[in-house]
């Protein structure tokens, strides 16, 4: 073979997607335009830089539910901050990813010093920061601040009138950072090696602690950011918003081929796997005759699809492994 | 029996100082009375309220000792209330429509254990393709409505009363005994426990762990679909969107608060009957209290995981080791000290 096996799951990441492109294309020749790819940048770029936060996490064998409730939070928090105080947006802004980043690195505390599993411990994170969120306010807050407008409006203007606004740039950049770290830096590889298996990872000399802790810290920081861009996309916080995103977050992670027992996958996959979902969704709506409802079986089925195939492809890769 | 006691005593002794505390807050809560047909009372309502999450977590204790979890219960309850909303609206009796729903949730855990012990991919991935999905179907069959009924009989299953003890809670007593009695009388409590420790070993030993664990999955869909008529005939509508949202998480919790590993290996229902009842009494306190119900939410995750800290593996091991130190010097004094 003299393609790395590992890259098949992106590779049918990336073929899925330009082939259901393909298919949608065929039928509405519209959806090559750069509207539409721009839409697809703008309306997804919360969700991807959620997803690559939720991928460094997947790939160290952990899984973090608090992230939908951190977005709520983070958009009340900067609705609220703004409303009170005379501080500048960016003075909020880094307020809040220093809270956000703080609180995810007491949840990777937590779930490393007290051996708690981190499934429960960030549960118990989502219903906080959900929770402080309601503290705050119950209601839509309006953010009405002439920086706001100005982020907002805040877009480049492709051949065809597409707009590539901010933060789908902004998440283009999260998606290229999140794969450097992940896959060129030493803490990178000290997630893998975790992923891979705990014991083994120990003994090789990884500081576990440190770096779970780093894990669920870079979590939390994108989930600030994202909540940050929820906030611009929406022009408001509510503490009833994006909720179960978190698991939206982790189909994508899926569905871009990162493997849910931790220890192998691409940061760039995780971007095709928000894509697509974004593509069944520009698709139900270019068709209109679908109901919504319909999204969330497609979604299912593919996830379904692809967990069989990269089960095949691990099956496969075994033999070979065993045969050489 | 006495080790029974012994396993819950934790969880037994949370449950006291939670009531004890809500008692301090909001000192009627302990009051019954009886109305001439019903007990009534803010510990009776607990009873009641707590029948979802306790019903479920019957199903999910199962599943978790065999090492897996069960995400897609909150969503087989919708489809399973919508099944029996839409099987009476359609004129079908009482039977047929609870029969109906039950199938339903077996439908779903026969597919969600087949993905899990055939296939072999991971439980939370498996169970989160039925969660993701599942709500789409039960919009399918209530087309995106909610679906009403004004059938007397279904709703005295969501608000009836039996002997003046609402029917939700003899519902949960009664499901949670029976399967407590099938797997401590009969030894399929140990396979189960057996398969969660290691599954590869129980099948060499002679365990049929792909059937057993099928099994695990469809009671685990069996409770749940329990658990969507009593939703549904309490509130006399199926909700797709809203019906059992987030309560396999509220499951998940009763479990590992009524002292069960998440690992797997070991259950105890009674524990995770406690766990539920817990979970209900912070949520009722909290209402009673008067807190405004912006603070619910913050309250319960402190208090949840206050109780987890108090749970975790290695403060236990801390302890011991402080203990083991203690007895060591007091041995070392007496010795000194002739």
């Amino acid at each position: 073979m003299s393609l790395n096996p590992r890259l098949y799951p992106l590779l049918a990441t990336i073929g899925i997607f330009l082939v259901g492109y393909l298919i949608s294309y065929l039928q509405f020749p519209a959806m090559l335009s750069t509207r539409v790819v721009g839409n697809l940048l703008t309306d997804n770029a919360y969700l991807g830089i959620v997803a690559v936060g939720m991928t460094i996490v997947i790939l160290s064998g952990g899984i973090d539910l608090s992230v939908g409730s951190v977005i709520a939070f983070s958009g009340v928090f900067i609705a609220v901050m703004l409303r009170e105080t005379s501080l500048h947006p960016l003075a909020v802004f880094a307020l809040l990813l220093i809270i956000t980043t703080a609180f995810g690195a007491a949840m990777g505390w937590l779930i490393h010093f007290l051996a708690m599993p981190a499934f429960i411990v960030t549960l118990a994170g989502m219903f906080l920061a959900r929770g402080v969120a309601y503290m705050m306010t119950i209601d839509s807050v309006a953010i009405s601040h002439p920086f706001y407008s100005m982020l907002t409006s805040a877009y480049w203007l492709m051949p065809g009138k597409g707009r590539l606004t901010l933060i789908g740039v902004l998440m283009l950049i999260s998606v290229l950072i999140g794969a450097i770290i992940a896959h060129r830096t030493r803490f990178g590889a000290s997630v893998f090696a975790i992923g891979g298996g705990e014991q083994t990872a120990r003994l090789m000399g990884v500081n576990v602690g440190r770096t779970t802790v780093l894990i669920y810290a870079f979590s939390g920081l994108m989930a600030g950011l994202s909540g940050i861009v929820f906030s611009i996309y929406t022009g408001s916080g509510y503490p009833l918003a994006t909720v179960g995103t978190e698991l939206t977050a982790i189909a994508a992670v899926v569905i871009g081929g990162t493997i849910l027992t931790g220890g192998a996958g691409y940061v760039i996959g995780t971007l095709f796997g928000v894509l697509t979902m974004g593509l069944i969704q520009t698709y139900i709506v270019f068709d209109g005759t679908l109901s919504s409802w319909w999204t969330k079986i497609v979604i299912g089925l593919l996830l379904l699809v692809f967990i069989l195939l990269q089960k095949g492809l691990l099956r496969l890769t075994a033999f070979g492994e065993a045969g050489s | 029996m006495g080790q029974t006691l012994k396993r819950i005593a934790p969880q037994l002794v949370t449950l006291t100082l939670v009531v004890a505390l809500v008692t301090v807050i909001f000192p009627n809560f302990l009051a019954v009375s009886f109305d001439g047909t019903r007990f009534v009372g803010p510990a009776v309502d607990v009873l009641k309220r707590s029948a979802p999450v306790a019903l479920l977590g019957v199903g999910m204790t199962l599943v978790i000792a065999t090492r897996g979890i069960d995400l897609s219960v909150g969503t087989i309850m919708a489809i399973s209330g919508a099944v029996a909303a839409w099987a009476i609206t359609s004129g079908m009796g009482l039977p047929a429509s609870v029969a109906l729903a039950i199938g339903a949730g077996l439908m779903a855990g026969l597919w969600n254990g087949c993905l899990v012990a055939i296939v072999g991919i991971q439980p939370i991935v498996a169970t989160l393709i039925l969660m993701t999905s599942g709500r789409g179907i039960a919009q399918l069959i209530t087309e995106g409505r909610i679906l009403t009924f004004s059938d007397a009989n279904l709703a005295f299953i969501g608000s009836g009363s039996l002997l003046g003890v609402p029917f939700p809670t003899v519902l949960w007593i009664a499901t949670a005994v029976i399967v407590a009695l099938l797997m401590r009388r009969t030894a399929l409590g140990m396979l189960i426990e057996a398969t969660g420790i290691n599954r590869a070993a129980s099948a060499l030993a002679g365990v049929n762990a792909t059937v057993l664990l099928i099994a695990v999955y469809m009671a685990s869909g069996f409770c749940a679909s329990l658990a969507g008529i009593v939703a549904t005939a309490d509130i006399r509508g199926a909700d797709a969107n809203n019906a059992g949202l987030w309560l396999e998480l509220d499951a998940i919790l009763a479990v590992v608060i009524g002292g069960n590993s998440l690992l797997g290996g070991r259950f105890s229902i009674a524990g995770t009957m406690i766990g539920a009842l817990i979970i209900q009494t912070i949520n009722t306190g909290i209402m009673l209290s008067g807190f405004p119900s912006e603070y619910n939410l913050v309250i319960k995750a402190v208090l949840v995981l206050v109780i987890l800290v108090l749970q975790s593996p290695n403060l236990a091991a801390d302890w011991l080791f402080v203990k083991s130190l203690v007895k060591a010097r007091r041995a070392k004094v007496r010795s000194e000290t002739p």
